[in-house]
């Protein structure tokens, strides 16, 4: 983790813009955000306050996420980001920019090479190691939001642990449609304690928070919340003893690489009905074609349109 | 009235509330016995729903104190123990019948959802139990239980307040405080929901506080009254008593301003 010499840095890296503090936050901002993400990490899942500030990006677009990379992240880190899985959407584009331009520092498609990753809404498919920290931009933190509007009230209902009426909404999802179909953004517990909302990952990624050996970040810019779940920490899905926690299948596999057991978006490919499954990390895919996997629409020739 | 042997459930002394210097009600004291109904009546502004979120810890009085007999610890002052503590005695052993169930019940979930979640609450996790014990509460307060996966909202008035009930009992409380459960429910509807809640009162061997303006509904449900004005209790004894030979000229006054068709 090389957080170290992000004290005052411009002229490491050389980076693209001028008249910006290293990493676009002034020093005093990192060092708030520093002390906000290491209450977070000693509590795990517990939402820390924090003074969110204006980031050149609309709240909603990942200035929580944007803000907790910029404190942590130090000339010699590489930097990956992905929105939905890709590193190729207009989201993850920006921002790999921003702190390419910024911080001067190297960006990377390889979640193996990456020494921090930003993301939104996916866990990468292959497995973090430790010394990896995974951002995630949050845009609503609070888990029992849904069922108390009142700030008070749910800060009092982590403190007491009053998380009964949270499987209230499980409750309905059995009763409506015969099993949980709360398929992302899907509410755990954290090392036995806090209950946490993971932001909108799919339910298929929540397993891979439980006891992973790399350090996991939460922001969220509007709502100003800073939470954490250390290495190697215990993340429960929410179930019943009846129904317990089970992520998504799919029938098919990749229309790329033909992986089936990785995390597939369904694309519509023409008007009469066309579709295909391919997977949503554009790097996992990517790898496992140089590897020479195959799919259904790469075996002929060129890969599909979509 | 009561055998001195068995203490008191609920123990309410020289309660006093005021907001910011204005009366809402003041030294009021009474006991309340296991599987005993008390009735508070009086007219509007009397002071009666200050009384009651008083005594159900949902508002601390300015003066006074409320002791409730604990399962295992004894006596306690719902004022003076822990906030979990208190909390958690409000999810079981204390129920809250609102006068408008759109307070008491979560509008946005179904029926079985509205029951279940006091007992997910206090930590039940098997979906099978949670729904047949739904069922069976449903059954018990005379709804249908083929509408228990129906939103609250779609609901009669009278069915509304029947799903708050057996929100309120899934947990076996053993005191119920009722705010004028009856309140804009038409005559017929108002008297199944009496007979509904004599029944549940003493099969379960419930305690309650029944907050009303209407007399015939005290004289139906409650064993003792309280009878209330300007926030003091002018007059307490035995339902039939006050209401056949009320002794203080308020209550003389509210009797005979019942209107007989």
């Amino acid at each position: 983790m090389a957080t170290t010499g992000a004290t005052s840095g411009p002229d490491a890296a050389a980076p693209a813009a001028e008249g910006y503090n290293f990493a676009y936050l002034d020093e005093q901002t990192k060092r708030m955000i520093r002390r906000a993400i290491l209450k977070a990490v000693a509590i795990p899942g517990y939402q820390v306050p924090f003074g969110s500030r204006e980031m050149p990006l609309p709240f909603g677009w990942g200035t929580g996420g944007i803000q907790v990379t910029a404190s942590i992240i130090g000339p010699g880190d590489t930097l990956k980001v992905i929105d939905q899985g890709a590193d190729d959407t207009v989201n993850a584009v920006s921002i790999r920019k921003f702190f390419a331009r910024t911080a001067g520092v190297a960006t990377t498609d390889r979640t193996e090479a990456a020494t921090i990753v930003q993301t939104r809404h996916r866990i990468p498919e292959t497995p973090l190691g430790a010394g990896q920290i995974l951002v995630y931009q949050v845009p609503i933190p609070e888990p029992l939001r849904w069922l108390e509007p009142r700030e008070t009230e749910t800060r009092k209902m982590h403190a007491l642990e009053e998380y009964g009426p949270m499987h209230v909404r499980l409750y309905e999802d059995i009763a409506h449609f015969g099993h949980i179909a709360t398929s992302y953004d899907y509410p755990v517990r954290v090392n036995g304690r806090y209950l946490m909302r993971p932001s909108p990952i799919p339910k298929f990624d929540n397993p891979k928070m439980d006891r992973s050996p790399a350090l996991q970040l939460f922001g969220a810019g509007r709502e100003k919340r800073i939470y954490a779940i250390p290495p190697h920490t215990e993340v429960r899905s929410l179930d019943f003893e009846d129904h317990p926690f089970e992520i998504q299948q799919w029938d098919d596999v990749c229309a790329f690489c033909g992986s089936g057991d990785s995390f597939l978006d369904e694309i519509v490919t023409d008007d009469r009905g066309g579709r295909m499954f391919v997977c949503s990390d554009t790097d996992y895919c990517g790898k496992r074609r140089e590897a020479g996997h195959t799919g259904a629409a790469t075996q002929t020739d060129e890969p599909g349109e979509a | 009235m009561q055998p001195d042997a068995a203490p008191p459930l609920l123990s309410v002394r020289g309660v006093t509330k005021f907001y910011e210097g204005i009366l809402g009600c003041r030294d009021v004291s009474f006991d309340l016995w296991p599987g005993e109904v008390l009735g508070v009546v009086g007219e509007s502004g009397s002071g009666k729903t200050t009384l009651l979120h008083c005594i159900s810890a949902r508002l601390e009085p300015t003066a006074g104190t409320v002791e409730y007999m604990t399962r295992h610890d004894g006596p306690a002052d719902i004022y003076r123990i822990s906030e979990p503590v208190r909390r958690l005695l409000m999810r079981t052993d204390w129920g809250f019948v609102h006068q408008n169930p759109r307070e008491g019940l979560r509008m946005g979930v179904s029926a079985g959802a509205n029951i279940g979640e006091r007992l997910m609450a206090v930590g039940a996790r098997h979906y099978g139990n949670i729904r047949r014990t739904a069922t069976d509460w449903l059954d018990k307060v005379e709804m249908e239980t083929g509408r228990m996966d129906d939103l609250p909202s779609t609901f009669s008035g009278g069915m509304q307040q029947r799903l708050q009930i057996a929100r309120n009992l899934v947990t076996a409380p053993r005191i119920v405080f009722m705010d004028e459960p009856t309140g804009g429910l038409d005559v017929s509807v108002q008297a199944r929901l009496l007979d509904l809640l004599r029944g549940l009162v003493s099969d379960l061997e419930l305690a309650a506080v029944v907050v009303t303006h209407d007399l015939a509904v005290a004289r139906l449900l409650s064993h003792r009254l309280l009878v209330m004005r300007r926030g003091e209790v002018v007059e307490t004894g035995l339902t039939d008593q006050v209401l056949d030979d009320p002794q203080h000229p308020y209550s003389q006054l509210l009797v005979s301003s019942v209107i007989h068709p």
